[in-house]
């Protein structure tokens, strides 16, 4: 399960690239572009998401990193280009992808009404796992207060708690999952994702902060904006 | 050991990965009817005020009735059947809007669309939760307002036969219209418009049950047709809630 001690992550990257389509390369884009509005977001997007890795998508506020994690999910299917999914199109590898898929949004799907423990067995998670998961995200003593009497770095830990349950989904798709949380905390979420990358898992995160987890590539979404798009704005319609 | 056995580990590790995906379809997701049944009662019995407001409304409503219209018995017992019907209907609508809302914006709405199941079943659950606590307690207080506005007592069982089919079906149908305006801001009236043509039939037929026990009829009928809109609401109203929830959420 975890990797050989002959691979260093560099090497583990080329072997995983070799062993693509089946295992290698989980998540892939091809020449993605997403518009919203009338405004191209960004254009020739391409990116590789092995196993084993993590990918950190980087841009400025409406730079679009919202916008491409909505598509990725098959959230909206207005998108131009491919999206890959072990090697199959989207939207055809759409519920393979979700199967496999744990997400946490900007909204991190966590009921106000319901306690940590209740909206962890609301996401599967048997009440021993939902408890060691809430200790590891430091919310011990809170398992049964109400999360709307909890504050907005509690709330978020609860979401980030289902990311400690054994067995979680080999695909992490995280937006900004390191806001409003603390500096132990995001040392603990780190750490949490270097486990994940280790047992083979992938990692797909925006934050507006570095990351400290290898291997980690970069996407950067203002290297992808299109030039005309000034023009567009100010002659267009 | 070279990268020979490097490469077998790996495609080891592939195979283990596959049956992991397979093994975690229990894990980490989103639960069967029962647990989202009782999920979503537990909520409610959390949010009292949304019982209670709906119910509020309706006995209110109703009491001021013989204020307004005046105190002739006749007159009263006449207009009972609609004017209770009437209330029902818009004490369910009032409670609809907030059906899907706070499971919108809390995301979790968007957890439960990304499962690999439908929504039918996660919409079914909230609408049968919804009626447990608008439509039934609306159907049991029922005779006691009956007895207010002077309804002869032979319309009491009907009235609350007629409710209790009734207010299921404006449940379901209240939902595919909850859904649909679930990502606007202030769907104000928007809902209303939507829903109330489809509501129609049933105050209809609601009403007709009640009206033809006063006049001394069989009701039989009428409770038939209000029991065939409920068996197609329960089929067709998840479904279209369903598709109208993914539409919303795309935007």
């Amino acid at each position: 399960m975890s990797s050989s001690p002959y691979t260093s992550s560099a090497t583990s990257l080329e072997l995983s690239a070799q062993n693509s389509p089946v295992d290698g390369d989980r998540l892939r884009a091809r020449d993605l572009s997403c518009e919203r509005d009338g405004r191209v977001l960004f254009a020739g997007l391409d990116f590789l998401l092995p196993a084993g890795t993590a990918l950190q998508v980087e841009g400025a506020n409406g730079a679009g990193k919202s916008t491409l994690i909505r598509t990725l999910i098959g959230s909206t299917s207005d998108y131009h280009g491919d999206i890959l999914w072990r090697g199959k199109a989207f939207p055809g590898a759409l519920s393979a992808m979700r199967s496999e898929l744990l997400y946490i949004g900007h909204n991190a799907g966590v009921r106000r009404g319901l306690s940590p423990m209740e909206n962890l067995a609301w996401y599967g998670a048997a009440a021993e796992d939902a408890m060691a998961a809430l200790d590891a995200v430091g919310l011990y003593g809170f398992e049964d207060t109400l999360c709307q009497q909890l504050s907005a770095g509690q709330n978020r830990r609860v979401a980030l708690a289902r990311l400690y349950l054994p067995g979680a989904p080999q695909l992490w798709i995280l937006d900004e999952p390191l806001a409003a949380l603390d500096v132990a905390g995001v040392e603990s979420l780190e750490s949490c994702m270097r486990g994940h990358l280790q047992r083979g898992g992938s990692v797909l995160l925006t934050s507006h902060q570095p990351v400290n987890i290898q291997p980690l590539a970069k996407v950067n979404l203002a290297d992808f904006q299109p030039q005309e798009s000034h023009l567009e704005a100010e002659y267009g319609f | 050991m070279g990268s020979e056995a490097v490469g077998v580990s790996l495609s080891k590790k592939a195979q283990s990965d596959e049956a992991r995906g397979v093994a975690l379809d229990a894990y980490a997701r989103v639960p069967g009817f029962y647990t989202l049944f009782r999920t979503e009662l537990v909520l409610a019995a959390r949010r009292r005020s949304d019982i209670v407001n709906p119910l509020l409304f309706f006995v209110t409503v109703l009491a001021m009735m013989p204020l307004g219209i005046g105190p002739e018995p006749e007159m009263l017992s006449r207009m009972a059947p609609g004017l209770i019907w009437v209330m029902a209907l818009l004490a369910t609508l009032l409670s609809q809007e907030s059906l899907f809302r706070g499971d919108y914006e809390d995301g979790s709405l968007e957890q439960l669309a990304l499962q690999p199941q439908p929504l039918y079943f996660p919409v079914l659950a909230k609408v049968l939760v919804h009626w447990l606590v608008t439509g039934v307690p609306l159907a049991l207080l029922s005779p006691l307002l009956g007895m207010m506005l002077n309804l002869g007592a032979e319309g009491y069982w009907p009235l609350f036969v007629s409710l209790v089919l009734g207010t299921a079906s404006l449940s379901l149908i209240g939902a595919v219209g909850a859904a649909l305006t679930v990502a606007l801001r202030r769907p104000g009236l928007l809902l209303a418009l939507i829903i109330m043509p489809l509501y129609v039939p049933v105050l209809i037929f609601g009403t007709g049950t009640v009206q033809a026990a006063l006049d001394g009829y069989s009701f039989g009928p009428q409770l038939a047709v209000l029991g065939a809109i409920l068996a197609v609401a329960a089929a067709l109203a998840p479904l279209a809630s369903a598709g109208a929830i993914r539409i919303s959420l795309e935007n």
